[in-house]
């Protein structure tokens, strides 16, 4: 069995590491400081469980896991973070606080062993991580991965957001980048007085937007201070008119 | 007096003049000093000016029909008849003064008892203000703890089975650290160079948690030393920068500090590496600096004293300081 510990903090790394030698079944095959080294690790590498911090550099646990597409089963560990803990209780997912006892530490890989492996970890992964979305850190941003480069896109400089099959296409500055997440996931997460869901397919960035002009018959389009023209539903157009207030 | 002068100016003997002034004068003075007591342990909020007028003309009638009573016993001769006609034909100008007296002597006195009151609550006021703001300032420090509590529990763990002296040592280090801010009183300002001394331990023990990413630098001139500080203002700052610092970039990180008097001021400089392209839309709304600015908010009512600027990576805090009443020890 291979093993991953992520962690920023090496003593935190090391403790994992000593409670490790009491299991010799499971091998250690990394260590790595920051989500970024974890996505490359874990790729490379294929382990079967990670140990996986959630406050770390630039990206934080759940951010990095999102980007993996085919997760494995992971120990979360934490010293204090209230709504990383909240989303833990709900979703009944395995983690340690820390500091942790071996006891405690062995019987989370006890548990580990007996859980079913039939369901895909990222199905059971996806209502913890869509709950920590909400979380005040995930609101400003975010992180999408890009030809092997990971990159954090402030919330401010998103333009507008189209639906791509399984994908969000999100429309910056920079240009069009594609998150695996879904048109209703945003609508959620972003802010509504912010961004304003004005088609089926798109949603709009208000602070971007420069006129809307009348098309086809009740249809309207939104110009964009990029130049882009985006399509507004009939629906669309009350509800951005809502938001606007006109 | 002027009783007197009055009485003599119609013609009547200064013998009349005085004792009936003198006997006048004695029931208006007791009239006035039962209604000011009455007044200081019975005062209506609700028709307050009925209720002394109701008062002022009980005691003015009481104090005509006395001195009248007085007076015909004294003046019992045949020969003071008429002055006793005298007096009973002034009765509604007595009268009329004696409640306008009376009448005076209670609102003094009523306006008296009101100020009173009135600065009895203002103090009250003022205390509950005074408690309350000790307790958010307590409120703000304890919410700067857990997290670094746990995590520098959870390397001292670690430490126990790779380096048993350096778990003990930092172990020392975490409890001067919280007993420092534990004891510290909010009232009592504490000396620059005390407030560098737990920082230090503070920046000593995180440097363990981080290992090698972590490196400090602090600049301090001798005068800013001895100048006075309230207690753990610096902490959240530092806090702050290494937070940004540690949790924005995956290098190595040096946070600058330094200490430093201009004039009257207390000046606290403190930088930390960023990366612009992520950070930016964080900074300032970080818990620390927030909670630094209603401190200082707080205690001198000013919102100007923490500055924060970006340029070329780094990120710079300028704290001021103005100078304390007791400025030295």
């Amino acid at each position: 069995m291979k093993i991953i510990i992520i962690d920023d903090e090496p003593l935190a790394r090391s403790i994992i590491r000593e409670y490790l030698q009491f299991h010799p079944e499971l091998n250690l095959i990394a260590e790595c400081n920051d989500g970024f080294e974890g996505v490359k690790a874990i790729q490379q590498q294929q382990p079967d469980l990670i140990f996986l911090d959630i406050q770390m550099p630039k990206i934080n646990g759940f951010e990095m896991l999102e980007l993996i597409e085919e997760p494995p089963a992971v120990i979360f560990t934490t010293a204090f973070d209230e709504y990383a803990m909240k989303a833990f209780e709900s979703h009944a997912v395995d983690y340690l606080l820390k500091p942790f006892s071996r006891d405690r530490f062995d019987k989370a890989i006890s548990k580990w062993k007996l859980t079913d492996r039939t369901i895909p970890v990222k199905e059971q992964l996806a209502p913890l991580l869509e709950s920590v979305s909400n979380s005040p850190a995930e609101q400003n941003r975010v992180v999408i991965k890009l030809s092997g480069k990971i990159r954090i896109i402030p919330i401010e400089d998103i333009h507008y957001l189209e639906a791509a099959d399984d994908y969000v296409k999100i429309h910056t500055k920079e240009g069009a980048f594609l998150k695996n997440k879904t048109m209703g996931h945003f609508e959620k997460v972003l802010n509504k007085n912010q961004f304003v869901r004005t088609h089926r397919s798109y949603m709009i960035n208000i602070s971007e937007i420069t006129r809307i002009d009348p098309y086809e018959k009740e249809n309207h389009l939104a110009i964009l201070k990029s130049g882009a023209r985006v399509p507004v539903s009939k629906s669309g157009y009350l509800n951005l008119k809502m938001v606007l207030g006109l | 007096m002027l009783h007197i002068i009055l009485v003599m100016y119609y013609g009547y003997p200064y013998k009349y003049a005085l004792l009936d002034g003198i006997i006048t004068n004695a029931l208006l003075m007791a009239a006035g000093s039962l209604i000011i007591n009455i007044l200081r342990f019975y005062l209506p909020y609700r028709d307050r000016y009925g209720y002394l007028l109701f008062l002022s003309i009980i005691f003015s009638v009481a104090v005509v029909s006395l001195s009248k009573f007085y007076l015909n016993m004294i003046f019992s001769q045949p020969a003071d008849k008429d002055y006793l006609l005298f007096v009973s034909n002034s009765n509604w100008i007595r009268g009329g003064i004696s409640f306008l007296l009376i009448g005076c002597m209670a609102i003094i006195s009523v306006l008296w008892y009101t100020q009173e009151e009135e600065q009895e609550n203002r103090q009250r006021k003022n205390d509950a203000e005074k408690m309350s703001k000790e307790a958010e300032l307590f409120k703000l420090r304890q919410q700067l703890q857990p997290h670094f509590l746990f995590n520098s529990l959870n390397s001292i763990s670690a430490l126990i089975g790779s380096d048993p002296v350096q778990a003990r040592n930092m172990i020392h280090q975490l409890s001067d650290f919280l007993r420092t801010t534990l004891r510290k009183d909010e009232e009592q300002w504490i000396k620059m160079e005390e407030e560098l001394e737990s920082l230090e331990l503070y920046l000593e023990i995180e440097k363990v948690r981080f290992g090698h990413r972590l490196s400090t630098t602090i600049m301090k001139d001798e005068k800013s030393l001895q100048m006075l500080v309230p207690p753990m203002i610096l902490q959240p700052v530092v806090e702050n920068a290494i937070k940004f610092g540690l949790y924005d970039t995956t290098e190595a990180v040096t946070i600058n500090i330094s200490v430093f008097a201009e004039n009257d001021l207390l000046k606290v400089i403190v930088q930390n590496p960023f990366d612009p392209e992520t950070a930016s839309p964080r900074h300032g709304t970080g818990f620390g600096l927030n909670s630094v600015k209603r401190r200082l908010y707080l205690l001198f009512a000013r919102t100007d004293l923490v500055e924060t600027s970006s340029k070329d990576h780094v990120f710079t805090t300028i704290i001021n300081i103005p100078k304390h009443e007791n400025y030295y020890h």
